[in-house]
């Protein structure tokens, strides 16, 4: 047999259309849900919890950060992001482009009175419920350009904070810590406006 | 490597052709006075075997009786470098021409100096702050500022 033949186009049309035709036949039925069993299960029970209980824990096991990292803490931020301290573990692997999607601010770095009307705005464009996590010493208090002339000595003159994390700049083992502060903060709120 | 050339070779070559000009040389620098910085500029610039067709950098510098601004010029084809420098001494209204016109690199970096020394460049297309924003008070790298 020569190569030519093995190999030519027509061969290989024929040989998908084989392979097309067999799988076909093989597909007739629907593959049965390995988990069908569940839904009777499922019936037969009845599971209780408060609107408050269920909707914090809605809230805190997906925060999706909103990106506003103006200076070099965000290097830490995207290491507990990277794969080694995986932030994804608790449900934050996107990092929202869009403020409308976002409810959670990490502020990653020096905040310039340049750049603070820029803050406010991407903090008023996301949607409440939200949070701020103040990172690292220029985020808290200006850290070291606290009496400078264009630096704004902490986030909170422009936007509340929820939590702070020490750090020039803080460990990603600091963030999440400060993260999982934050779901304390977030697990203690109530749908009808008091602390539980 | 790029060859930096002495400062008092160039004033010799410049002292010919715009007597009078050249405040002060150095192996390093080549200070001009400010109302011929320009024109030497452009003669830098444009006169075979120099060719300083490319502005590496501008800078200032405030000695307190006067302002500094620091021209750091590249032939890219001689591969050779020069530092061009002049004085004003006015602390009120600081001014010197622009280089725009020669260098279009020139642009933002005048911008600068303007923002956070208060040095005008005149003749420059888009004279405004740059760095801080409008309605700052005062130029941050002046050293009577605070």
């Amino acid at each position: 047999m020569e190569v030519g033949e093995v190999y030519s186009s027509r061969q290989l049309d024929k040989d998908e259309g084989k392979q097309i035709n067999e799988l076909i036949a093989r597909s007739q039925k629907p593959i049965p849900d390995p988990d069908e069993w569940l839904d009777e299960e499922i019936k037969r029970n009845i599971l209780l919890t408060t609107v408050d209980a269920i909707l914090d824990w809605g809230r805190r096991a997906s925060l999706w950060p909103a990106v506003a990292f103006p200076a070099c803490c965000a290097f830490e931020f995207i290491a507990t992001e990277a794969s080694r301290f995986d932030l994804s573990r608790f449900g934050m692997e996107f990092i929202r482009a869009s403020p409308r999607q976002a409810d959670l601010m990490i502020t990653a770095g020096t905040l310039t009175w340049k750049m603070a009307p820029q803050i406010k705005r991407i903090y008023d464009q996301m949607a409440e419920p939200k949070w701020v996590i103040a990172m690292g010493a220029c985020a808290i208090s200006g850290g070291i350009f606290r009496s400078s002339y264009s630096v704004v000595p902490g986030y909170n003159r422009i936007i509340p904070v929820d939590v702070y994390v020490p750090g020039c700049p803080p460990r990603p083992e600091a963030l999440i810590y400060g993260i999982r502060m934050l779901y304390q903060k977030i697990d203690k709120t109530s749908l009808f406006g008091e602390d539980k | 490597m790029t060859l930096a050339l002495s400062g008092k070779e160039i004033a010799k070559q410049i002292e010919k052709k715009f007597p009078g000009s050249v405040a002060e040389s150095t192996a390093d620098s080549l200070l001009v006075k400010a109302e011929s910085l320009l024109e030497i500029a452009g003669y830098l610039k444009e006169t075979p075997g120099l060719d300083f067709d490319y502005l590496t950098a501008i800078t200032a510098v405030d000695y307190i009786d006067c302002f500094e601004v620091v021209y750091q010029l590249t032939s890219l084809e001689h591969n050779h470098s020069l530092v061009l420098k002049s004085r004003c001494y006015n602390r009120d209204n600081p001014t010197l021409p622009s280089v725009v016109s020669l260098w279009r690199g020139a642009d933002f970096q005048e911008r600068e100096i303007y923002d956070l020394f208060g040095i005008s460049f005149e003749g420059h297309p888009n004279l405004k702050r740059i760095v801080l924003w409008d309605g700052f008070q005062g130029h941050p790298l002046r050293k009577d500022f605070l």
